[in-house]
C-alpha cells in the first residue's frame, strides 16, 4: 500500500516532491550560491572568501556597467534598450499574426498554421543566428542578391555589425515566444462578446480596440515578459551580429567566466542583470494590471 | 471564410521571414563555392562528404545525442509527476512548488549556466562533464514538459481513473490502463521536444561541457574560419531536417493524443 | 428484512468544511433509494463515500454485513455510473463494458458473451465494435450502464446520471433505468437535485441539507407529510402560510392566518407539534377556486384572482384573500367548458384542514 493508499493530497505531494527537488537542488541552491560568490573577490586563481561589496562598488562606479560616458550608454541601460526594442518589434509585429491565426484561420486549420509557426522556432538556434549573419553580412545574400539584380552598386554597410543586425536576427528567434501567448488569450475571448459590441453600435475596428485588444492584455504582457527575459541573456546573437566592438550586459558576464576568470565579478553582474531583468518586468505588469485584474 | 486580405498577406510574408534563414540553408549547403554570396556556382555533395570525414564532429555528435537522449527521458519522468500532481488535490504549498519548477521559463539562460557553473566547480569541485551538461539542460526542459503534459493531464476527465478502479483496478492498474494510454502521446512529445532543446542549446553547453564540446559548442567554433562556412551550413541543413522530422512525428502523436482523448484540438505545443 | 447497506454516523470533513455531519441510513436489497439535495448538500460525498473514493472522517459502513473502512473501492461490490460517463476514449464500446471483467476468472468467450449480454440488455446491441468517442450523450449512458453492471454488482450507485441529457431523452431514461432496475433486481442508489426525477424513479428518498439527512421516506410520505420548512420547499409547489398551532385535549389545532382553524391529524404534522407560532403548508392542487355559478360545502375564503399562468392541462392561479399574508397558488385542471378566470375577478378559494401539513421546523 505504502504511499500510494494515503490520502489524494498526500499521494500529490509525493508526486510534486521529485521534481521539487531536483529544482531546488539545481536551481534554487546555484541561485544561492551566485549571490554569495557576488560578495567573494577572485584574487588570482584563487577566491578571496571575505565579504565584500567591492564588486557591487566596481559595477555602479565606473563608466562601463551602468552609467555610460558622453560617447556611449553603460553595457547595462544599453543592454535593456537592445532588449526593450526587440520585444516592442517582435510583439508589434507578432500580434496581427495571432489575430489572424484566431481569428480569420478556419477552426480545423488553426494547429497547422501554429505548427508552421513553430517549426523555424525548434531548428538550431546557433544556425539561425548564423543565417542572418550570412544574409546580413558585408558579402551577405541581401548585398549580393541586390548587386545581382541591379538595384544596387556597392555592399550596403548598414546591415551587419549594428543593433539593427541584432534587432531583426532577435525578432525573428522569438517570434514564437510572442505570437503563441497572445493567440491564447485570443482564443479565451467568447466570440458572443464581439457580436455584443457590433450589436451595441460598435464596428469591426471600433469592437478590436474597445474589446479584443483590453481582452487580449494578458496575452501581451505574456508575450512581453517572454521575450523580454531570455533576450537580455542572449549573448550569442550580440557576439555574432556586433562582432568584436559590440558587447550587451551577457557578452560582459560570460566574458568574465569564461575568459577573464573573475567569477565573483561575473556572479554580481548576473545579480545586477536579474534584479534590472526583474524591476522593469514588475514595473511593466504593476503598469497593466487594470487589465490583468481578475484574469489568470 | 472571411475577407481580410491584408492579414492574409501580412501572414504570407511573415512565413516568409520566419522561413528565409532555413530555406537558404540547403541552398548554399549543395552550392559549390567556398563563399556564401550570390550567384550560385553549381551543385556539390562535397561539404557534406567532408563532414562525413571530420571525427571531431562525430564526436561531438555522440556527445549531443547522448547527452539530450537522458535530458530527454530525466526532463520527462519529473516533468509527467508534476503535471500528474498538477490535476490532484491541492495541497498548501503545491502551486508555490509547480510555479518554482516553471521558474527557468522567466530566468536567462545565462543565469542558470553560470550558477550552475559556481556550483559545480566551487561548491562541488566536480570536474564539468556531459554529466553537468545533462543538469542542466533537465533543469530548463522540465517546463517546457509540464507546459506539454499538463495539456494531456488536464484533459482526461478525473472521473476516468476512478471509473477504473471502481471496476476492480489497483491504483497502479488504473493508471496504466487508462490514463498512461491517453497521455502516452503527450510523453512521447515531451521527449521529443526536450530532446530537441537540448540538441540546440549552446548557452549551458559552451559554460558546462567538458573537454568533448556538444554539436553546437563545436558549431560555434567553426564560426571563427571563414572557409568552414559551407560546412556549417551542410550540418545545419542536416540538423534542421533532423529537428523537423522529430518535430513532425511530435505533432502526430501530440494530435493523436487530442484525438484519442476525443477533444477539439486547440493545437500548438505551448 | 435486514438492512443490505448500513450507514452509522457518518462525518466527512474537509479542513473546516463539514461535508457530512453524522449520516445514518439503511438501505435495502433491491431498493431503488435517491439521494437528493441541492448542490453542496453532501450526496455526491456521501455516494462517493460508499463507493470508496471519499474515506469518511468517523462513522461506520456495512455493505451485506461487512465493515467496508479498510476495503478499497477497487474491492467493493459496488459499482458506479459517474455524471460524466467517464467512457474510456481510447477503447472501444465493447472494450469499455468489458472493462472489469480482466480479473475474472473467465475464459475469453465467455467474456464475449457476458459483453454480449450486457450491451443487449441496455438496447446496444452490434454497437460493440464503435469508437467510443463517437457515442452519443444517452448511448454513453447506456454503455456506461452496462460497464457497471456486468460485474454483477449488489449496489450499482448512478451519480446524476441523468443531467447531461436533454429533457424527452432524460425522461426516456427515466423509465428504462426502473424497467432495468426491476430486471436485475440489483440495489440502485441514484444522487440527484432533480426532486421530480427522485419522485419518479425511487422507492424510497432521502432529502439532504448541509451534509444532513432532512427527511427520508417513500416519494408520496415526502410529498404529501413534508416534516420541515425546508423539505416542503425543495419538493414540488407548496403555499406556506404563518399559523398558530396547538393541543386540545388529544387534537392538534392548527388557525390559519386567514382562513380559519381547524382540527388535523397525527400524521399531518410530520414534524412534531411545538405549540405556538408554525409555517403550515398546502400544496396549490389541494386548493381550487369556484368557478361563477359552482358551489361546495367545503370551507371557503373570498379572494381577488391576482396572476394567471396558462400550462395547457393546468392553469395556475395566485389568489389574493385578505388577511394571508401573500397570495394562495392554487393549480386546475383545464376540463372542457370550465373558462379560465381572469386577473382581477373576484372569486372564493376552496380549503380542506385535512390538506394541512404543519411545518414547525
Amino acid at each position: 500500500m505504502g504511499i500510494f493508499a494515503t490520502s489524494p493530497k498526500a499521494r500529490a505531494a509525493a508526486l510534486v516532491a521529485p521534481p521539487l527537488i531536483y529544482s531546488l537542488l539545481l536551481l534554487a541552491f546555484p541561485l544561492v550560491a551566485i549571490v554569495v560568490i557576488s560578495f567573494w573577490t577572485q584574487s588570482g586563481l584563487n577566491l578571496d572568501r571575505t565579504f565584500t561589496t567591492a564588486n557591487y562598488r566596481e559595477i555602479f562606479s565606473g563608466p562601463i556597467y551602468i552609467w555610460g560616458n558622453a560617447n556611449r550608454w553603460g553595457v547595462l541601460p544599453l543592454s535593456i534598450f537592445v532588449s526593450a526594442t526587440v520585444t516592442l518589434i517582435t510583439v508589434a509585429l507578432a500580434y496581427p499574426i495571432a489575430y489572424f491565426v484566431s481569428f480569420v484561420v478556419a477552426p480545423e486549420r488553426k494547429s497547422l498554421w501554429l505548427f508552421l509557426i513553430t517549426i523555424p522556432f525548434w531548428t538550431s538556434y546557433l544556425i539561425r543566428v548564423f543565417l542572418w549573419k550570412v544574409i546580413l553580412g558585408y558579402n551577405g545574400v541581401v548585398n549580393t542578391g541586390l548587386i545581382e539584380l541591379g538595384i544596387i552598386q556597392e555592399p550596403l554597410n548598414v546591415l551587419l555589425y549594428n543593433l539593427n543586425s541584432v534587432i531583426i536576427t532577435l525578432a525573428h528567434a522569438y517570434a514564437v515566444f510572442a505570437i503563441l501567448p497572445i493567440y491564447v488569450a485570443l482564443e479565451k475571448i467568447d466570440r458572443s462578446l464581439l457580436e455584443a459590441s457590433q450589436d451595441l453600435g460598435e464596428n469591426r475596428f471600433t469592437t478590436f480596440l474597445r474589446v479584443t485588444l483590453p481582452l487580449s492584455v494578458p496575452g501581451i504582457v505574456g508575450a512581453v515578459l517572454i521575450v523580454f527575459i531570455p533576450t537580455i541573456g542572449d549573448y550569442v546573437t550580440p557576439e555574432l551580429m556586433l562582432g568584436s566592438g559590440g558587447r550587451l550586459m551577457s557578452n560582459v558576464i560570460q566574458t568574465q567566466f569564461l575568459q577573464l576568470n573573475n567569477w565573483p565579478l561575473g556572479a554580481a553582474l548576473s545579480i545586477i542583470t536579474m534584479l534590472a531583468v526583474g524591476i522593469v518586468s514588475l514595473l511593466f505588469i504593476l503598469l497593466n494590471r487594470r487589465w490583468l485584474r481578475g484574469r489568470a | 471564410m472571411r475577407r481580410a486580405w491584408g492579414l492574409r498577406t501580412y501572414a504570407i510574408i511573415y512565413l516568409v521571414f520566419l522561413y528565409a534563414p532555413i530555406l537558404l540553408l540547403p541552398l548554399f549547403a549543395f552550392n559549390d563555392a567556398a563563399i556564401i554570396a550570390f550567384p550560385l556556382t553549381g551543385f556539390s555533395t562535397r561539404w557534406f562528404e567532408q563532414l562525413w570525414t571530420t571525427q571531431a564532429l562525430h564526436q561531438a555528435l555522440r556527445n549531443s545525442l547522448f547527452i539530450a537522449s537522458i535530458t530527454a527521458i530525466l526532463a520527462t519522468l519529473l516533468g509527467t509527476c508534476a503535471a500528474r500532481a498538477g490535476t490532484m488535490p491541492s495541497f498548501p504549498g503545491k502551486r508555490g512548488a509547480l510555479g518554482f519548477v516553471m521558474l527557468p521559463l522567466v530566468l536567462p539562460e545565462i543565469v542558470i549556466a553560470v550558477a550552475l557553473l559556481i556550483v559545480v566547480r566551487q561548491v562541488l569541485d566536480l570536474n564539468l562533464s556531459n554529466w553537468t551538461v545533462i543538469a542542466a539542460h533537465t533543469v530548463i526542459c522540465i517546463p517546457f514538459s509540464i507546459a506539454i503534459l499538463n495539456g494531456a493531464f488536464q484533459n482526461l476527465d478525473p472521473s476516468f481513473e476512478e471509473a477504473a478502479m471502481d471496476l476492480g483496478e489497483t491504483r497502479w492498474g488504473a493508471f496504466r490502463l487508462v490514463t498512461l494510454p491517453l497521455v502516452l502521446p503527450g510523453i512521447i512529445s515531451s521527449l521529443l521536444i526536450c530532446f530537441i532543446i537540448s540538441l540546440d542549446d549552446f548557452v549551458i553547453a559552451q559554460f558546462l561541457t567538458g573537454s568533448n564540446p556538444t554539436m553546437p559548442v563545436y558549431i560555434y567554433g567553426l564560426t571563427r574560419f571563414v572557409d568552414a562556412l559551407p560546412l556549417i551550413m551542410a550540418l545545419g541543413t542536416i540538423l534542421v531536417t533532423i529537428s523537423i522530422t522529430l518535430l513532425i512525428i511530435a505533432e502526430y502523436f501530440r494530435r493523436r493524443g487530442v484525438a484519442r482523448a476525443g477533444f477539439k484540438d486547440t493545437g500548438g505545443f505551448l | 428484512m435486514t438492512a443490505l447497506i448500513q450507514l452509522r454516523g457518518i462525518h466527512k470533513h474537509y479542513g473546516d468544511y463539514h461535508a457530512l455531519r453524522g449520516i445514518d441510513l439503511e438501505i435495502r436489497q433491491g431498493e431503488f433509494f435517491s439521494l437528493l439535495g441541492p448542490s453542496g448538500c453532501g450526496k455526491t460525498t456521501l455516494l462517493r463515500t460508499i463507493a470508496g473514493f471519499e474515506t469518511p472522517s468517523s462513522g461506520t459502513l456495512m455493505i451485506d454485513g461487512k465493515d467496508m473502512a479498510a476495503v478499497p473501492a477497487n474491492h467493493r461490490p459496488t459499482n458506479m455510473v459517474f455524471q460524466s460517463y467517464a467512457i474510456f476514449p481510447h477503447l472501444t464500446v465493447a472494450e469499455n463494458v468489458g472493462f472489469g471483467l480482466r480479473r475474472e476468472p473467465m475464459s475469453k468467450d465467455q467474456k464475449t458473451k457476458a459483453v454480449a449480454e450486457a450491451l443487449a440488455m441496455v438496447g446496444l446491441s452490434g454497437y460493440g465494435t464503435r469508437a467510443a468517442h463517437a457515442l452519443s450523450g444517452g448511448q454513453r449512458q447506456r454503455v456506461a450502464l452496462a460497464r457497471a453492471l456486468i460485474l454483477k454488482p449488489k449496489v450499482l450507485l448512478l451519480d446524476e446520471p441523468l443531467s447531461a441529457l436533454d429533457k424527452k431523452m432524460r425522461e426516456q431514461m427515466q423509465v428504462e433505468l426502473i424497467r432495468l432496475q426491476r430486471t436485475v433486481g440489483i440495489t440502485f442508489i441514484l444522487v440527484t437535485h432533480d426532486q421530480e426525477e427522485a419522485l419518479v424513479m425511487s422507492d424510497r428518498i432521502a432529502v439532504m441539507f448541509e451534509g444532513e439527512i432532512g427527511q427520508m421516506a417513500d416519494p408520496e410520505t415526502l410529498y404529501r407529510r413534508p416534516n420541515s420548512r425546508r423539505v416542503a420547499e425543495f419538493i414540488g409547489k407548496m403555499n406556506i402560510l404563518p399559523g398558530q398551532v396547538g393541543m386540545e385535549g388529544n387534537r392538534i389545532v392548527v388557525d390559519v392566518a386567514g382562513l380559519g382553524r381547524g382540527a388535523v391529524e397525527t400524521d399531518q404534522a410530520p414534524g412534531g407539534v411545538v405549540p405556538g407560532n408554525t409555517s403550515v403548508g398546502i400544496r396549490p392542487e389541494t386548493l381550487g377556486v369556484l368557478f361563477p355559478g359552482e358551489t361546495t360545502d367545503r370551507r371557503v375564503a373570498e379572494g381577488v384572482v391576482d396572476e394567471v399562468v396558462y400550462y395547457g392541462d393546468m392553469t395556475y392561479y395566485d389568489v389574493r384573500v385578505p388577511g394571508v399574508q401573500q397570495p394562495l397558488t392554487i393549480s386546475m385542471k383545464n376540463i372542457i367548458g370550465r373558462p379560465v378566470l381572469e386577473v382581477g375577478a373576484p372569486t372564493r378559494v376552496v380549503w380542506d384542514e385535512r390538506s394541512l401539513v404543519v411545518l414547525s421546523r
